[in-house]
């Protein structure tokens, strides 16, 4: 589903975030992608979703080479792709509903067959009550919420989710990982980066392992 | 396809929404806009109206030949068959010095002071209609037929009336330099518009950008706001065109009334209406779609 062979990325200014990096992660797999900060792993995201192009390698995105990718066909990868933000990136102009909704709009969507996935969406989430309320007016494990429902809604097949646990206590925090799991259970791919080695103590997960720009055995 | 229709007109409508959300703003943009084109608007609307008035006056070109006083039948006669035997003359009519007496106490009610005159003032006269009523062939005609013996002056009747139609022409002109250069500053204001529009929507557009907006999409609110804000311009323009030529019109009628005639004011055609309206919506829509050509590259998602 995700395939990286011997990526490196250099940003301007010569900081090299990613080595040679090379993995493969098949369809409906959940893995972890830990690492210290400033370990390149939110650079690795943004591969994926070819925010950023790699200098060298490839990037495999269900057989499309994304580095590849024309502006034209760029819309079209990220419409399979749900990411979710470090920082929300949620619109505060707007309604939590109308913050779900904006996919399916850019994707089209039957106005009434929205509305019932948008309600979904924030159900699987736990935000259905407080869909008319302005995201300011949420928690950060609420806001965090809010990002996953917008990042489902259109029901990709792949996740990527950067820190999505970063300022959240504990509960918070597991809560949201039984999300995750629950997606994972449904046959979804997901890439979850974080830092935080408490949520991957049950289980046994796949981790790739970053450290200064290289994967760790 | 009408599920593609339906998706147009939403955005239509926020892009709607959006202009009367800012009330005083969107619509100090349409009274700009609806000031600017009215100007060169009206101005081309009294151009046409002076222009119906010429055609009117001008349309058969005659030459009037006012005889010497002391021209006898004899000299009347050769002078008709002269006249009739020219090639560049359609035809001509007599008029006799007491029947022009006679028309001139008729038609202009000055029968008192013409009946107090000692003797007829007016000579005899002939009217040539030419075969041709370009301005180059009529002054040829003209310079000929003074040449003829008898003949003291001779009168281009539609003189004034090229003279007018040179002045139009120079008012066209003008018309269309003001247009040119109000047409520019709607263009203007509209990118201006839309700059800050898409500078208080970054986000927006940067999230929309991640998930997966097309280019089109994320314009076409843009594009729509520029078009719906240049027409309702345009409609402005209309309405401030059409509510001063129907002011103007009723001093002008007590004015044309003084000058016994009948003149008003005739509001612009349907067609030249519509191309207003056409015209001013393209050009919200250029300056929309300038701005955005311009300043939407520069959101680029980190």
């Amino acid at each position: 589903m995700i395939s990286f062979t011997q990526v490196h990325k250099r940003y301007p200014g010569g900081y090299e975030a990613l080595k040679g990096v090379s993995f493969d992660i098949a369809e409906g797999e959940m893995v972890f992608l830990t690492g210290h900060s400033g370990a390149g792993k939110s650079t690795l995201l943004k591969l994926i979703a070819a925010i950023e192009r790699p200098n060298s390698g490839s990037v495999l995105v269900n057989n499309q080479n994304v580095g590849a990718l024309g502006g034209g066909a760029l819309p079209y990868l990220r419409r399979n792709l749900g990411i979710i933000f470090q920082d929300h990136k949620l619109l505060f102009d707007r309604s939590v509903f109308d913050n779900v909704l904006l996919p399916l709009q850019i994707c089209g969507f039957d106005h009434r067959e929205s509305g019932k996935r948008v309600r979904a969406a924030l159900d699987k989430v736990g935000l259905l009550k407080r869909e008319k309320t302005n995201p300011i007016a949420l928690s950060g494990g609420e806001q965090q919420r809010l990002c996953i429902a917008r990042a489902i809604v259109n029901r990709p097949a792949i996740l990527l989710a950067d820190e999505p646990t970063g300022n959240l206590d504990a509960a918070y925090a597991q809560e949201i990982m039984t999300i995750f799991k629950s997606f994972h259970q449904v046959g979804v791919t997901l890439l979850i980066s974080t830092h935080d080695e408490s949520v991957l103590r049950d289980g046994d997960v796949r981790r790739l392992v970053l450290r200064e720009g290289e994967l760790q055995p | 396809m009408r599920h593609a229709i339906a998706q147009h007109l939403g955005v239509l409508r926020a892009a709607l929404r959006r202009m009367f959300a800012s009330k005083l703003g969107g619509l100090l943009n349409i009274l700009v806009i609806g000031i600017a084109l009215s100007l060169p608007a009206g101005m081309y609307a009294l151009l046409q109206n002076a222009q119906g008035l010429v055609a009117q006056l001008s349309g058969t070109p005659q030459i009037s030949l006012f005889l010497a006083m002391d021209a006898q039948a004899d000299d009347i006669d050769a002078l008709r068959k002269q006249l009739a035997a020219h090639s560049a003359i359609h035809g001509a009519e007599f008029v006799a010095r007491d029947r022009a007496l006679e028309q001139l106490k008729q038609s202009t009610g000055m029968a008192d002071l013409i009946g107090g005159l000692e003797k007829n003032p007016l000579p005899d006269a002939f009217i040539v209609s030419p075969r041709q009523n370009n301005a180059q062939s009529l002054d040829v005609l003209r310079g000929e037929l003074a040449q003829l013996p008898k003949v003291e002056v001779v009168q281009l009747d539609s003189d004034w009336a090229y003279k007018l139609e040179a002045l139009l022409k120079f008012g066209r002109l003008a018309v269309l330099i003001l247009a040119g250069l109000l047409s520019l500053a709607l263009v203007a204001v509209t990118f201006n518009t839309i700059r800050l529009q898409i500078l208080t929507q970054r986000d927006e557009i940067e999230v929309s950008r991640l998930i997966g907006a097309t280019d089109g999409f994320i314009r076409r609110p843009f594009l729509y706001f520029g078009a719906m804000q240049g027409l309702l311009g345009g409609i402005m323009a209309w309405s401030i065109v059409t509510a001063s030529l129907l002011l103007l019109n009723r001093p002008l009628g007590e004015l044309s009334q003084l000058y016994a005639s009948q003149f008003v004011l005739h509001p612009l055609s349907f067609g030249d209406s519509l191309s207003l309206l056409l015209f001013s919506l393209y050009l919200g829509w250029l300056g929309a779609w300038l701005s955005v050509a311009r300043h939407l590259s520069q959101i680029e998602p980190r």
